[in-house]
């Protein structure tokens, strides 16, 4: 047993004159990072749930030829808000609220380094939220994509306030993703019990390490082009308009010299998750720790060298073409070994299906159809003749609902008990597991069939060509599945929450320290920590004939 | 030691931020006529002049974390006044070098030069600012008797973060100021 080395916290927040402790008031004012994680959650299901229902108003309109269901200015504004909210406020918030929750946790710490930057962190994504959705209060939203293209974005062209609200909301958000990254970072290497070292880090807290510098480095890229374009469009600067000696190509470079990180941003957490999950129900340690955290710091480095695989469209030459090519291809190879080492933990593990597991089982399926559908972009005439058609749409859903939201839910699943104290009832659990994954792929399946058949991505409504009717119509089938499966997952949430099974400290029988304490933890994280001599302490603690460490 | 990682994890996310900025103005830099306009519109004198006051007030904060390290409160006091000083000098001859341009009709909105170059210098110049404000505020708690007697690590966090502007202001200055006179 030892010692850990943050003082006791005794209040919330110390030092305010008036009773917070009970009520609203105590969640507002609160700098404890599992109260902060779990408001971020909740912002992430309030968002998620609008967000949808953008999307299904969307698919209404899509879903038969020649349909006027919606205004075609209100089509642009409901898919563009779409994306940014499901990128930067579901995503995001999901990914901060488990780090938030579990870093601490996971290392042995009483709370982040930083609590009150942690706060910050919270309240700017959520104000960066509300300032965006507060454009439809103020003549219009955003409506030029979620990546904003000049010279879509200029006042010329979207001449409601929309956009500057898109800019002010991310760049809110995007200081609050920068400064909770750096709270990690220095959680994570100065707050990590004593004698834990590096190669004994859960590997989700390695993946958190390895994001949140990728975080530092991709968001100030967005930042600056987000500051320039509210210069343009408040101060009118040229930038991005070319009729005044700008360039909109530039604002196509600075956005995904941002944006392919952040795909990245939103997946390695994701990984992590999954790299907690198979070792603990394949009861086996994870099969090539060193190649799991390496491929994630290789990925992480590959981010920066393949942003214009965005852009093979825009002219740029075969020489820039060829080598992004490539470069793109490489990422493949990382994400590869991530994916056998999954499968190889499993591989003669003793498997347990619970949700949580069968959700991590689906994602090698569904990321893999969405990584192979990602190769096939990284060929540049392949992205010529498809781009901008819905066989994008169809790739970039399979990898952030096929791969992050199916990590999100088999983490949910995974530590909801130890969050809230109350086992999710797995019998629905795999009601609604099953909805999902169909309704999940009648959505998006035959979307790879309607960009093939040349569909273009975003358009408002479509002549009846044969097959595009039948194939929408069932996508629109799809979504509305998607929706109701969301409801069910929402009331087994609910209904755990309020007569839910209530779960031990341990219910999976699992190896890493956010299982030693109760579920819920008290205020105080940890007293004492049980020793750590290898990357599953608890298990070498429960198992002390059959340690890790004595094996090796 | 939290609050140097944290500020050195800063700096290195504002250098991404700044290397953004001065690549846009090196891409419109390349421009017909941008050229022209620098070496028109800009007193690369008058500047110098300032940057010397810059890069002195490094020099001055570093004097003033010495002796705060060694606990000579009172000449740590001299020396931190005196880089407060030094930097407030410098936003003047920023604003200063602003007015002058303004009024010869160089603005944000004017052309690509304008635009670039006031973002840019902007930009750093915020930055400055916030430098100076928390400078501002040690010095301050400093005079009120705060650091007397205990160590702290924020003199040199932000030690690290005011380097860190200056560095950037050489990178600017050499970029926006000297590189039109070469070649």
């Amino acid at each position: 047993m030892e010692e850990i080395f943050i003082p006791k916290p005794e209040k919330p927040i110390p030092n305010l004159s008036i009773s917070n402790d009970q009520g609203l008031l105590q969640w507002i004012s609160s700098v404890d990072h599992k109260q902060i994680g779990i408001m971020y959650l909740w912002l992430t299901v309030v968002f998620l749930i609008i967000g949808g229902i953008e999307i299904l108003l969307v698919r209404i309109q899509l879903s038969i030829p020649k349909n006027h269901f919606l205004l075609p200015e209100t089509y642009n504004q409901l898919f563009t808000m779409h994306g940014t909210t499901m990128i930067f406020f579901v995503a995001m918030p999901a990914i901060f609220g488990f780090s938030t929750y579990f870093v601490p946790l996971m290392i042995g710490a009483n709370d982040m380094a930083f609590p009150r930057l942690n706060a910050l962190s919270f309240w700017m994504t959520f104000f960066g939220g509300s300032l965006l959705y507060f454009s439809f209060l103020a003549g219009g939203a955003p409506d030029a994509g979620w990546f904003n293209y000049a010279p879509l974005n200029q006042v010329n062209f979207s001449t409601s306030k929309g956009i500057d609200y898109y800019c002010s909301g991310l760049l809110l958000s995007g200081i609050g993703s920068v400064t909770a990254s750096i709270n990690f970072i220095v959680t994570i290497l100065n707050y990590k019990v004593r004698s834990m070292s590096l190669k004994q880090l859960p590997i989700f807290v390695w993946m958190v390490l390895i994001n949140s510098f990728l975080v530092l480095a991709a968001f100030p890229s967005l930042n600056a082009a987000l500051a320039m374009l509210l210069i343009d469009r408040q101060l009118h600067a040229h930038f991005f308009s070319a009729v005044a000696g700008g360039s909109a190509i530039l604002w196509q470079h600075l956005f995904w010299l941002f944006g392919h990180p952040e795909v990245y941003i939103v997946i390695l957490p994701i990984f992590g998750i999954l790299s907690e999950v198979f070792p603990v129900f394949s009861r086996k340690s994870i099969f090539g720790y060193a190649f799991v955290v390496g491929s994630g710091m290789a990925i992480s480095l590959l981010a920066f060298g393949v942003w214009v695989h965005h852009m093979f469209t825009t002219g740029l030459g075969n020489t820039v073409n060829g080598f992004f090519a490539a470069s793109s291809l490489l990422i493949g190879i990382p994400t590869g070994v991530k994916i056998f080492s999954w499968l190889a933990t499993m591989y003669g593990g003793s498997l347990r299906f619970s949700v949580s597991m069968m959700f991590a089982i689906a994602f090698l399926i569904e990321f893999t159809i969405g990584g192979l559908s990602g190769i096939s972009f990284a060929i540049v005439p392949i992205d010529w003749q498809l781009t901008d058609t819905y066989y994008v749409v169809a790739h970039l859903h399979y990898v952030l609902i096929g791969g992050t939201v199916f990590g999100l839910f088999s983490g949910m699943f995974y530590w909801f008990p130890k969050i809230s104290g109350r086992v999710l009832d797995e019998r629905l659990g795999k009601w609604f597991f099953w909805l999902f994954v169909i309704s999940f792929n009648l959505t998006f399946l035959v979307q790879h069939a309607l960009g093939a058949m040349g569909m273009p991505r975003r358009v408002y409504t479509y002549p009846n060509i044969s097959g595009w009717g039948i194939l929408n119509f069932i996508s629109t089938i799809g979504a509305f599945l998607m929706a109701v499966s969301f409801g069910l997952f929402i009331y087994i949430v609910l209904k755990a929450m309020k007569k839910g099974e209530i779960a031990s400290s341990d219910p999976w029988d699992a190896d890493t320290l956010e299982w030693t304490t109760t579920s819920p933890p008290p205020l105080q994280n940890f007293d004492r920590v049980i020793p750590i001599k290898s990357a599953r302490p608890y298990r070498d603690y429960k198992l002390r004939n059959d340690a890790d460490f004595k094996i090796k | 030691m939290d609050n140097k990682i944290m500020v050195k994890l800063v700096v290195g996310t504002e250098a991404m931020f700044f290397l953004c900025l001065i690549m846009v103005f090196v891409y419109f830099s390349l421009l017909p006529e941008f050229k022209m306009q620098q070496i028109k519109n800009l007193d690369i004198s008058t500047t110098s002049q300032f940057t010397a006051l810059l890069l002195f007030s490094s020099f001055t904060y570093w004097r003033a974390e010495k002796n705060f390290n060694n606990g000579m409160i009172k000449r740590f006091k001299f020396w931190i006044l005196f880089t407060l000083i030094l930097g407030i000098l410098f936003l003047l001859g920023q604003a200063k070098e602003y007015v002058k341009l303004l009024s010869s009709q160089v603005t944000i909105s004017s052309s690509i030069f304008g635009t670039s170059f006031f973002t840019l210098t902007g930009f750093h110049g915020l930055h400055v600012a916030v430098g100076l404000i928390i400078i501002g505020i040690i010095t301050y708690l400093t005079f009120i008797g705060d650091y007397d007697y205990k160590k702290s690590s924020i003199v040199s966090a932000v030690g690290v973060y005011w380097h860190f502007v200056d560095i950037v202001w050489l990178f600017v200055f050499f970029i926006v100021y000297v590189m039109p006179h070469l070649s």
